[in-house]
Formats: C-alpha cells, sequence, structure tokens
C-alpha cells in the first residue's frame, strides 16, 4: 500500500474510532453498570459517575437476590456451571464425529456423499422454532426432555454442520498426494489420518471448535424449551433477573460480564490459531 | 522364481462407472523385469500417471491384474505393497526438516540411528541436497523440493520405485548430472523402478525399456533404441525423436523392377525394386495408400533428388535445422555444419530406401523399416 497523506490518515483514524466505540459501547457500558445499584443505572440524565459496588458479584456467586419483595433464590453459578458443560461436551461430540465425517467427505467420494453433506448442512437452514415444538413432543416421549443428554443431542444441530463444513474444506486444502506418500511408506490410512491429516489440519480443527462452542455457548431457545432450571445455560438463567418486583438491571449486567468472560478468554487465546487456520493454504505441500 | 518384478495384466481403468465412465487406461499388459529402469512416456492425459497410480495403489484398478514379486496386490492397500514413490507435486511433510523427511521413509524399516544418518547422508550427496537437510520444505524452491522427494523416495529398500516426473523441475545442468547418477544408483542396488515422464530425452537416458502411452493404449514397449529405429506404429514414430519423423501420406505403385511413391504435389519417389527386400516388396505392392516416414536426421540433399523450397534454415550453434515446403507438407532435415541456404531456394533431397519407414495408411501400424518388415 502507498503512503496515505495526512487528512487520509485523519479520516481513516476517525472511521476506525467510530466501528470501535460502536461496537465497544455496549460492552463497556455493560461492564460499567455491573458495578451500580438499580437506582444508579435507572437515574436520568445517566452518568459514568457513581460509587463503584460488588453487590451484583455478591449476589450472583451466593445465590441470594436481595429484592424489595425480599430475597430470591437464584442459580446462576449452576447456570454457567450448565454452560460450560454444555458447549465443553457438545463442541467435543460435535468434534468426534464431525472431524472423521469431514475427512471422508473430502477424501472420498462415494454415492450419495454430496447429498449427505448438504442433509447436514441444511440443518442450520431450518429456523430452531419451527424444529422445537416437534422436538419437545419427541423428547417427552422419549424421556429426554430436561436432560443433559438431550441438550447436547440437541446442540449438534448447531455444532455438528458447523464443524463438518469448516473442517471439510480444510482437509480438501492439503494435498492427498502427502497423505498418500506416508501411506506408501508403510502406514494403514488411520494412521496417516491421525498423523498427516490431523495435524495438518490443527488450526482449522480448533477454529471450528471455537465457533462451534460460541454458537452452542449463545444459545437461548433450545434450552429454553428443552430444559428446566437446573439445567439451563446462562442464556436463560438471565431471566430470572426478571422478577415480580422489577428488573435487576445491576445482576443482569454483572451476568452478562460473566458468562461473556469464558468465551472472550477463549477467543483471544485462540485467536492465533483462527489466523493460521485462516492462512492453511500457505503450507500446502 | 520367475525374474519378473511386476506385471501388469490386462489392466483396465475407468474413472466414473466400469465401461461408462472416462477409460484412462485401455487393457495394459507390461512386464517389467527385476532391476530393470522402465519409463511410462507419452503426453498429458495417456494414462501414464494413472498406471501409475494403480501400481502405488492410491487408485483402484478397473480390471486387470498387478501382481508384483509374484503376489496378486490390485486389491492391497499401498501400506501392503512395499513400493516407494516420489510424487510430482513433492508432496513432503509440511512441518518436518528435509532430513527429517527423508529419514522418516526408513522409520517403518527400524534401522539404527547412525545407519539412517549415513543413508540420508549419502543420498543428500548424490542429489546435491546436503546444504538443506536442515530447512523445512516450505523455505526452499521446487526444485530442491523435488529432491527431497526423490531422495525420499530412492533412500527406501523397496520391491518397485516409482518417480512421477522426477525431475521436471530442475535446472537442465542439474537435471543432466542428476540422470547419470540416480540411474547408476538404481543399478547398483539393483532396484526396479518405472519413471513416468512426458520428457523423451529422459525416458533415452534412464532406462533400459520404454512404454509409449497414447489414449491410454499402451503402443510400444520396448528398448529406446529399437523404438527409435523400429516404431511400431505411426504415434510412436512421430512422438519419439527430436526433432520428429517426417511424414507424407503416398501411394505405392509397383513393377516388375521399379518401386515408387506418389506423394502430394505431383512428387514421385522411385526406387530400383532391389532396393527393398522381396518381402518387403511383396507386402508394399498389395498396398494402396500408406504413409512415409524419415527422421530429419536421415534427410539426405542430392542434386538429381526430388526438390522442395527452403521454408526456414536455423541454426542452432551445433547443427542446422532446415524445412523445406515438400509434398503438400514441410520437411524438416538436420544437418552437423552451417548452410548458406536462403529462404525459397530449391533444394536437393534424396530420401534412402533403408532410411524409410513405411506405414499403413489407415491403421497406422508399421509395414516396413528399411528393407525389413515390421
Amino acid at each position: 500500500m502507498e503512503t496515505m497523506s495526512p487528512l487520509e490518515r485523519l479520516l481513516r483514524g476517525i472511521a476506525l474510532t467510530l466501528v470501535v466505540v460502536f461496537f465497544m459501547f455496549p460492552i463497556v457500558w455493560i461492564f460499567l453498570m455491573s458495578f451500580q445499584t438499580n437506582e444508579t443505572i435507572l437515574r436520568i440524565p445517566p452518568s459514568v459517575v457513581f460509587t463503584p459496588t460488588l453487590d451484583n458479584y455478591a449476589a450472583l456467586i451466593t445465590g441470594k437476590l436481595q429484592t424489595a419483595a425480599g430475597t430470591l433464590d437464584i442459580a446462576f453459578m449452576r447456570n454457567l456451571g450448565n454452560s460450560v458443560f454444555l458447549s465443553v461436551v457438545s463442541v467435543a461430540v460435535a468434534l468426534l464425529l464431525g472431524v472423521p465425517a469431514a475427512y471422508a467427505f473430502a477424501r472420498h467420494k462415494f454415492k450419495g456423499s454430496e447429498d449427505i453433506a448438504f442433509t447436514l448442512l441444511s440443518f442450520r437452514f431450518a429456523p430452531p422454532l419451527l424444529v422445537l415444538l416437534p422436538l419437545t413432543q419427541y423428547f417427552q416421549w422419549l424421556g429426554l426432555s430436561n436432560t443433559y443428554f438431550g441438550l447436547i443431542w440437541v446442540y449438534q444441530l448447531i455444532c455438528l454442520p458447523l464443524i463438518l463444513w469448516i473442517v471439510r474444506g480444510y482437509f480438501e486444502d492439503i494435498s492427498a498426494d502427502v497423505e498418500y506418500a506416508y501411506r506408501i511408506a508403510g502406514h494403514s490410512w488411520f494412521a496417516t489420518f491421525r498423523k498427516i491429516a490431523l495435524p495438518l489440519a490443527g488450526p482449522g480443527i480448533a477454529a471450528a471448535g471455537l465457533l462451534a462452542f460460541i454458537f452452542a455457548w449463545n444459545n437461548f431457545v433450545f434450552a429454553l424449551v428443552l430444559a428446566s432450571a437446573d439445567k439451563q445455560p446462562v442464556t436463560v438463567g438471565a431471566l430470572a433477573f426478571v422478577t415480580a418486583s422489577g428488573i435487576q438491571y445491576g445482576q443482569i449486567a454483572a451476568a452478562i460480564v460473566l458468562s461473556i468472560t469464558p468465551t472472550l478468554a477463549l477467543a483471544l487465546y485462540a485467536q492465533r490459531y483462527l489466523v493460521e487456520g485462516l492462512s492453511l493454504g500457505a503450507v500446502k505441500g | 522364481m520367475s525374474d519378473s518384478a511386476l506385471l501388469l495384466k490386462d489392466v483396465d481403468k475407468f474413472y466414473g462407472p466400469i465401461d461408462y465412465g472416462v477409460h484412462a487406461v485401455k487393457k495394459l499388459s507390461m512386464d517389467v523385469r527385476k532391476g530393470e529402469i522402465i519409463a511410462l512416456l507419452g503426453s498429458s492425459g495417456c494414462g501414464k500417471t494413472s498406471t501409475l497410480r494403480m501400481i502405488a495403489g492410491f487408485e483402484a484398478v478397473s480390471r486387470g491384474k498387478i501382481s508384483l514379486g509374484g503376489r496378486e496386490i490390485q486389491t492391497f492397500p499401498p501400506v501392503r505393497r512395499n513400493v516407494a514413490m516420489a510424487f510430482e507435486g513433492y508432496s513432503l511433510y509440511p512441518p518436518l526438516t528435509v532430513r527429517e523427511n527423508i529419514a522418516f521413509a526408513l522409520k517403518a524399516s527400524k534401522l539404527s540411528h547412525s545407519t539412517v544418518d549415513e543413508k540420508v547422508a549419502g543420498i543428500a550427496k548424490l542429489l546435491e541436497i546436503e546444504d538443506i537437510l536442515g530447512r523445512y520444505p516450505s523455505s526452499i524452491s521446487g526444485g530442491q523440493q523435488q529432491r527431497a522427494s526423490l531422495g525420499r523416495a530412492l533412500i527406501r529398500d523397496a520391491s518397485l520405485h516409482l518417480l512421477d516426473e522426477p525431475m521436471g523441475q530442475l535446472e537442465p545442468q542439474l537435471r543432466a548430472v542428476l540422470r547419470g547418477r540416480i540411474k547408476h544408483y538404481i543399478k547398483e542396488r539393483g532396484l526396479t523402478a518405472i519413471l513416468v515422464t512426458h520428457d523423451q530425452t529422459e525416458a533415452n537416458a534412464l532406462a533400459d525399456r520404454i512404454a509409449v502411452m497414447e489414449g491410454g493404449v499402451l503402443q510400444q514397449f520396448d528398448t529406446p533404441q529399437r523404438i527409435k529405429e523400429r516404431p511400431a506404429n505411426l504415434f510412436t514414430g512421430t512422438f519419439v525423436g527430436e526433432p520428429p519423423m517426417n511424414v507424407f501420406e503416398a501411394s505405392v505403385t509397383a513393377s516388375e523392377n521399379r518401386l515408387a511413391f506418389g506423394l502430394k504435389d505431383g512428387i514421385r519417389l522411385e526406387y530400383a525394386a532391389s532396393d527393398f527386400s522381396h518381402t518387403v516388396r511383396d507386402v508394399l505392392k498389395r498396398r494402396q495408400r500408406v504413409v512415409l516416414g524419415v527422421r530429419p536426421y536421415a534427410v539426405k540433399r542430392s542434386a538429381d533428388g526430388v526438390t522442395g523450397r527452403v521454408a526456414v534454415n536455423q541454426w542452432l550453434g551445433d547443427q542446422t535445422h532446415i524445412a523445406a515446403d515438400f509434398a503438400g507438407g514441410t520437411l524438416v532435415l538436420v544437418e552437423h555444419d552451417r548452410s548458406n541456404l536462403e529462404v525459397g531456394q530449391p533444394i536437393g533431397i534424396r530420401l534412402e530406401p533403408a532410411s524409410l519407414h513405411v506405414f499403413d495408411g489407415e491403421s497406422g501400424m508399421a509395414i516396413s523399416h528399411g528393407e525389413e518388415l515390421a
């Protein structure tokens, strides 16, 4: 790129600032809200000057919510635990099933392979609400409603197609001859998959896993309908703050801060893999 | 035990359904002896790489049998075939250094560290890649990657070595040097190798026998010399040889003591019947339309011969290529000295009967080479 004139640099700076403010403001505002009481949050005009309090976090961690109508039990920490458990296990299952499947779709063109791959992708086309009602019925018949097993199964609708299609692309980018070279040197196809294909597609698999984790973490409707309080993740659990005596903005803000922290940390940590994953073409044999 | 290393019997390859898909290799039969170097020579898409990959086990054999050292292997996975291969696209393992890539091929053989190091050093010296052994594939040139890939294949002690365009990326000088060394290396160890190439110089230099392929069909399988001297058909005749063989359609007229070929533009090549053997004469007499072929090196100039007109006169530094408009086509001749012929000048040409290759006008199959029947 040629050097920019000072004016261009200024405009560029302004544009960048606008974008950052636009995207970061809600997060910063929520972060500030989480240290305030309902009174300071709701005062008019709003102000960034306040005495910070840790009451919101304390309430979340102890599970005792003080309201005008008395003390309410909330299960936020349990919700957070549920979120971690559901997302981790769902992604693990999806990786276990999806990565070998992606490899098969990438390397072996068999009859109907494209159709099967497309059908799996189509699970992401349908709006979740469309399948929820019949799913609720089936789950009741099968005794799967309000079980972790059932939820993880349904979460595969989110995770599996994502992992399958992203990872398949990474496998296709690896030259098949690199694998052949390994196989002809006296290794089985499974050893080749483990020792050559998996490491080479590693960054791509990490990227797909991370995306799937974020999608699973952010899911709301499946858990809302198919699970009751003790199995619900934070996305649904946050509804508890809408109480009969009013909306607990401070606690909601604190809950949001706590619930985005794991995904944010994971994303920051995995960033280098994501970048590596996206530039996989550079390491092609 | 026979000395057959590899035997292909009526091998067919279809991409897509058998009998309906693309027929890439057609009823290929071939016998490779132990210790032989074979070149599969042909243009792109002739089926040579498909053949190689079927032998390696990367492509399924649609029909037919492949035996390696007496075992039928066409249904075996690559791991059970004991075959080594150098890939056209190098296919080095990106996370490993060149040294590790080469040594890796020996992992399965459970040799001691010092033996492996010694072998790697030896092959690296042979291929002139000692200085890049510590580098990663992504940081070296295509030619270096190709040599590393070649080293990885040659270092193995396999029953068969498959080399897919092994020197395509190398500079001409290095290629010439390595050809000699690799041939020596293979012969010294008594390895059997199949080389796929579209470069006939490489095939001639390395191979004991050349299999010329075209359109999925094996055209001829013979020594380089016999392929040059006795091409089995018009394709081999024109494909092998540089510059290519001159060919002209001709009609045969024979009388008691004359044999004449009528070419286009009213050109007649007249020969005494005694210039040809009885058998050749008898066969030619019964043909009407034939194709005459003559190698550029065999074309002679003669004042009392037939006449063409010079179109190009090119001095290449060590030889002259003259192209002349002749009999409705172009005739190329090669001479060792500079020529002062001007473009447009008439040129007298003599085609010796001994250097004439006669092919059937329809099937293209060779009828005779000089005095002998094909």
